[in-house]
């Protein structure tokens, strides 16, 4: 059987750097499985989050050869095998340890929108009625499995930094998830406006590219929830100032 | 002694799956304050992972449906050991836990009427699983945990307990570190739930992850509760095969409720030929009748594919042993043949199954509604636990209480797809709602430091003596896995199970010297050396109890006792811990049924 050198980043909130581990690769082997099989042959103190080891709970999101990707997701024959394989923490979250980041802000945003409020139940047993074709709707959204890799690619939080300001992509899916949900009858704009930064999105589809559960963030949560913030925030003089434009949302 | 950072609350529940964070739920609704600790991050426990659906009698799709067939079928697929009032609870309350799903903001798949939708599932006499395609468990959780965080719920991630508390005769709380820091905590409470999910990882081939290492069972265990059933060990028919690397990784029941059917080298579907007695007034004579039950004719009886877990396991392992197995020592799950029934059989796949396959697709190379899937079986549930009150969940130990997998009782020898995830709402809020209630009327007592020390110096063991010279923990945990997938398997003999006990003490003994080197932070050797206690009392107990029961029923098969004994049919098997340290086996005699239950099972055969 081959072997393969991976690089890891090994370090903490201090800092660290890219460590050389050679092991062997066999048949249909992940980025994680290389990852476990170093951490039991000779890295034990090496840290790393998983679970489900088939893209179902989100825990093992990382940077492989620089790609945020899922490490259980990421077949060895998908990358070239004749030069190393580097694996690095998501960058855009304060490191904790090796391949660990600390996550803890994504849970504190999510409790900042505005829960999910049911119109009354249409049935007198208390149970309501929807089409299909209305859950359809809101499906692709509630496949998220808060792996943050969208969080970690977009450049206002990678970048700018922006974490007071901006919910990112990821609470965008989840407001959207909300917002399109047929029995919630609560609105959200005013504050995906104000407080969840949505007017800095400038629609590079950075998220889209990286999200496992391939929905489509830009095009079916973001760009609504603007031309739904453009409607209900500033109805109705900008949407004037669109017809005459032809412009949509801009950052504030 | 060293002060340790302390939490005080009125209920603390130790697990954030369906069951702790329902649990959690209800407690909060009951104006008690709330601690939740998980080994995960929220929202990435086992639950997460579930596929199939959540089993409901709401007699949405077919209206013949209704708490006592789900009660019977319950009863039946536990092979008549599981807690008979658990059952009947489980099944009158679980529509209402579904239901109120819908509140808090999960969406299921819909009827035609806009109603829940329902799907069959292995030993459910009708489609009964409220599901949303095959990914039930993460609306479940999603649900559950976006609704729970309004509740002012403190939640307190990749923490782990290593011991629980006890003082003057009842639990006072639990003993942690927590993950990235490696620093201790104390949690002072007056009422603690355990729902820490299952044990799997006591095996080499399982779907279940890292966190199932049956922590919940040996806490309990510790404290001086009883554990109930633990012979009884669900192996899923269909895990992935293929490659190695995911060996036992969950293929979802819900391929064979879509219509999926399981064959050997030779094509033949060999599960016709494998339907046992129980069953056979229940199963489809013909492929034709299997296919329409799986389009929703009320007249069609199941196919075999859909007999319970335990039969369809034996049988696969049958094919494999008989030289009939697949390339890789599975049987095919075909779902690709739709193609001949349905006009747009890919897209159809996608939409009822897009979990599937994108796992396959991704994970194989496999188009699975091109070709067909390499199945075995994989080890999926505990039906054993910690032994509670029907009614309020409560161990034997005064204010420790548990729910969802790591307890038992509903399941018996054998549980039905779907029924857990329906347990974990039912009796997760029953687990919440007695707990509160057992704050409000018992004060908090206070804790002993003797027990906080000793529980800090057992947790600090594997840093101690000599680094170089220690075992490696987890080479310890695969022996234990081999032994058990080898000796306490699918099918199990009297001397293989002496001989695995046998392998357990040593273990025990190499464990009291694992070390980890490195540092408390984030330190994976570490977690694993002190998971491997919990392991070895988990392993034990199922040895122990699959060498006393000495017959073949639901789960446990014995290879020296191929028949169900009536005798055993009336016992369950407690176990506790002695008075010196030992684990003690009891034989129980399972309380006479009242005679309502009785008729109902009777009538429904
Ligand atoms: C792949 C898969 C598919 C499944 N599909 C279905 C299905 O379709 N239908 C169905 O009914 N059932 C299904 N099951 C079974 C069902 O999902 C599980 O039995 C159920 O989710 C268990 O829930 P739980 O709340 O008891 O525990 P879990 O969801 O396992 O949660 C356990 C919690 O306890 C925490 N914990 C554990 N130990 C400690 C500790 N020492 N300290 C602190 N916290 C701790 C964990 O971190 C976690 O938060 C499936 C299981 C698997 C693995
Ligand atoms: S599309 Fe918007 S949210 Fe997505 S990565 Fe680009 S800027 Fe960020
Ligand atoms: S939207 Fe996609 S990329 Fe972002 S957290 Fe959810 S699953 Fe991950
Ligand atoms: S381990 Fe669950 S997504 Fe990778």
């Amino acid at each position: 059987m081959a072997t393969n050198t991976f690089k890891i980043w090994r370090g903490d909130a201090e800092g660290g750097a890219l460590q050389d581990y050679s092991t062997e690769v066999t048949e249909g082997m992940v980025v994680l499985d290389a990852v476990h099989q170093i951490q039991a042959e000779q890295a034990p103190d090496l840290a790393v989050r998983w679970n489900c080891k088939a893209g179902k709970c989100g825990s093992c999101s990382a940077e492989v050869n620089g790609m945020p990707r899922l490490m259980c997701m990421t077949r060895l024959n998908s990358l070239p095998m004749d030069e190393p394989v580097s694996i690095e923490p998501m960058r855009a979250f304060p490191p904790v340890k090796d391949l660990v980041t600390d996550v803890s802000w994504n849970y504190k945003v999510k409790k900042t929108i505005r829960p999910f409020k049911p119109r009354a139940p249409d049935a007198e047993d208390g149970t309501w009625r929807m089409d299909q074709a209305d859950v359809d709707r809101v499906m692709e959204f509630r496949k998220c499995i808060e792996c943050y890799l969208c969080q970690d690619v977009c450049h206002v939080l990678r970048e700018h930094h922006k974490h007071e300001e901006f919910v990112g992509p990821r609470f965008f899916v989840y407001a959207a998830a909300l917002e399109m949900h047929p029995l919630d009858e609560e609105t959200r704009s005013k504050e995906l406006w104000e407080e969840g930064g949505i007017g800095y999105c400038n629609i590079t589809k950075c998220c889209t590219n990286v999200c496992p559960e391939n929905i489509t963030i830009t095009d079916n949560a973001i760009i609504p929830l603007k031309e739904r913030v453009v409607d209900q925030v500033f109805d109705p003089v900008s949407r004037a100032f669109r017809v005459l434009s032809g412009r949509k949302g801009k950052a504030p | 002694m060293p002060e340790f950072p302390t939490h005080e609350y009125d209920v603390l529940i130790i697990g954030a799956g369906g069951a702790g964070l329902r649990a959690a739920v209800e407690a909060a609704g009951q104006g008690v304050t709330v601690g939740v600790i998980c080994k995960s991050l929220l929202g990435k426990a086992h639950t997460v992972m579930a596929e199939g659906g959540a089993a409901a009698a709401l007699a949405n799709v077919d209206e013949r449906d209704g708490w006592r067939v789900h009660f019977a079928d319950t009863m039946r697929g536990g092979q008549y050991l599981s807690n008979w009032k658990m059952a009947e609870i489980h099944a009158k309350e679980a529509p209402d836990r579904i239901r109120e799903l819908e509140a808090w903001g999960a969406l299921f798949d819909r009827t035609e009427d806009g109603r829940i939708l329902q799907r069959n599932f292995g030993g459910h006499a009708y489609p009964r699983l409220a599901h949303v395609g095959d990914r039930t468990g993460l609306e479940m959780i999603r649900a559950l945990q976006d609704h729970g965080v309004h509740q002012g719920i403190d939640f307190q991630m990749e923490c782990t307990v290593t011991r629980l508390l006890l003082a003057g005769g009842r639990v006072v709380g639990a003993f942690a570190y927590d993950r990235d820091r490696g620093r201790f905590r104390v949690f002072h409470a007056k009422a603690v739930v355990v729902a820490t999910g299952g044990l799997g990882k006591a095996f080499r081939i399982t779907s279940n992850s890292w966190e199932g290492t049956g922590d919940g069972h040996a806490l309990a265990y510790e404290a001086g509760a009883e554990l109930l059933d633990m012979e009884f060990v669900q192996f899923h028919p269909t895990g992935m095969v293929w490659p190695p690397s995911v060996r036992g990784i969950l293929v979802t029941e819900g391929v064979r409720g879509e219509g999926g059917v399981l064959r050997n080298s030779e094509g033949e579907r060999f599960m016709f030929d494998n339907v046992p007695e129980l069953y056979k007034s229940q199963t489809a004579d013909t492929e034709e009748e299997g296919w329409r039950y799986c389009t929703g004719d009320p007249n069609a009886r199941r196919p075999p594919e859909l007999l319970t877990r335990d039969h369809v396991a034996r049988s696969i392992l049958k094919e494999v042993e008989e030289g009939r197995g697949s390339p890789h020592g599975g049987a095919f799950l075909d779902i690709a043949w739709l193609r001949e029934k349905i006009p747009n059989h890919a897209d159809h796949i996608k939409r009822k199954l897009p979990s599937m396959y994108h796992q396959f697709k991704q994970l194989a190379d496999l188009d699975i509604t091109e070709e067909p899937m390499e199945v075995g079986p994989t080890t999926h549930y505990a039906m054993g636990g910690v032994r509670v009150d029907a009614e309020t969940q409560m161990s034997v130990v005064p204010g420790l209480f548990a729910a969802g997998e790591c307890a038992a009782g509903l399941h018996g020898a054998n549980r039905l797809g779907g029924n857990s995830l329906s347990d974990l709402l039912v009796f997760g809020m029953r687990a919440g709602e007695h707990a509160a209630r057992f704050a409000r009327e018992n004060g908090l007592e206070g804790l002993d430091d003797a027990a906080v020390a000793g529980a800090a110096e057992a947790a600090l063991a594997p840093f101690e003596g000599d680094q170089t010279a220690g075992e490696n923990p987890y080479q310890i945990q695969y022996d234990l896995q081999d032994i058990m997938q080898d000796r306490v398997g699918i099918i199990r003999d009297g001397s293989k199970l002496e001989s695995a006990l046998e392998g357990i003490a040593q273990l025990r003994a190499r464990a009291k010297a694992a070390s980890a080197p490195g540092s408390r932070e984030y330190n994976s050797g570490w977690h694993t050396a002190l998971d491997l206690g919990h392991l070895l009392t988990v392993a034990e107990a199922i040895a122990r109890a699959a060498l006393e029961r000495e017959e073949s029923r639901g789960a446990q098969t014995r290879d020296d006792f191929p028949d169900k004994d009536p005798e055993w049919g009336k016992v369950n098997l407690v176990l506790t811990k002695g008075e010196s340290g030992q684990m003690e086996i009891e034989r129980v005699p399972i309380p006479p049924i009242t005679e309502d239950l009785a008729q109902i099972i009777e009538e429904m055969g």
